[in-house]
């Protein structure tokens, strides 16, 4: 069955996995809404380079972690489209590491609340229309630290371990509408997020080398596409074996 | 906004059908267990309600509810 007419909006877009991710849903016929909380200049060069490619794209500003967030993509992004939002990837996160003993409650909540929370309100949002539509993809961007633990980041895998657990609870609620939701899991990924990590832990990684944000996109391009209709609830790795 | 509880009655019967369960048995008596009407059906009433009366239901409202009728009279009075 082919898909219903329907648009894309992928969150913290405007750079490294998310700039991959909105770029090859674009290729793979998605109209595809740029989300960005502060950078303003790469969303729109990751619009340029859709539109470049032939595709649609529309960048829009906002911050996953607060409240109203999800009404506003959601209205923003079916205004310029025309078509209601039929895949959303949840892919904003920030990091703020540090060994637990150290970690204070505004690092704790502040990863939570952008990581974790802002994914659970922006889905909250999507069943709407994927419901009415009897149509829906939501593919949430996990980490191998949410499968395999990594000293200095609790806040972090606490909550990527805890979308691997809402994606999956999604799941038995919503199948039955036609509706998937998959976890990515990526490991080291080659962006500005891990540009400070010490490069001799690519010697753990059996692949012994970094993965590209293309590599983890082409994962959820097929997440979202037809193909992967009877895929629901699963945790796909990307990261060179290293949670094998 | 005024509605009548004909119009709600008929938005509702229409919605549940679009689930399943034949119109002709979705009376104001019929349970929602009779229709094989589930929770997740009544979360898509409850947004179609939203949407159409601007009334919203929350989780509690629908756990109460257990009749097609009892929802057309919890709507149409919070519509009032």
């Amino acid at each position: 069955m082919a898909r219903p007419e329907g648009c894309a909006l992928v969150t913290g877009a405007s750079r490294g996995i998310g700039a991959a991710i909105a770029k090859a849903l674009a290729g793979d016929g998605w109209p595809v809404a740029v989300n960005y909380r502060s950078d303003g200049e790469g969303a729109a060069a990751v619009v340029a380079g859709v539109e470049e490619a032939g595709g649609r794209a529309v960048a829009m500003a906002g911050d996953v972690a607060a409240p109203g967030a999800p009404d506003a993509l959601f209205a923003g992004a079916e205004e310029h489209f025309g078509v209601p939002v039929l895949a959303l990837v949840n892919n904003a996160g920030i990091a703020a590491d540090d060994l637990i003993s150290m970690l204070d409650d505004e690092a704790w909540q502040r990863v939570l609340d952008t990581n974790l929370t802002g994914a659970f309100r922006l889905t909250r949002r999507a069943l709407k229309p994927m419901m009415r539509a009897r149509f829906g993809r939501i593919v949430n961007i996990s980490s191998v630290v949410g499968l395999r633990a990594n000293p200095g980041q609790a806040n972090y895998a606490a909550a990527k371990a805890g979308l691997i657990a809402m994606t999956k609870t999604v799941t038995v609620e919503v199948a039955r509408r036609g509706i998937t939701a998959n976890a990515v899991a990526p490991g080291w990924i080659d962006t500005d997020m891990t540009a400070g990590v010490d490069s001799d832990l690519l010697s753990n990684v059996p692949a012994r080398r970094a993965g590209t944000p293309a590599e983890v996109a082409a994962c959820v391009t097929f997440l979202a596409s037809d193909a992967a209709a009877y895929v629901n609830g699963a945790v796909l790795s990307v990261d060179g074996g290293l949670a094998a | 906004m005024s509605v009548t509880t004909e119009q709600v009655e008929s938005r509702v019967v229409e919605t549940l059908a679009s689930f399943g369960p034949d119109a002709s048995t979705i009376t104001r008596d019929a349970t929602f267990e009779e229709l094989d009407i589930d929770s997740l059906d009544l979360v898509e009433l409850a947004q179609v309600v939203e949407d159409d009366y601007g009334v919203i239901l929350k989780g509690e409202d629908m756990k109460e509810l257990k009749t097609v009728g009892q929802a057309i009279d919890l709507i149409v009075s919070r519509a009032e």
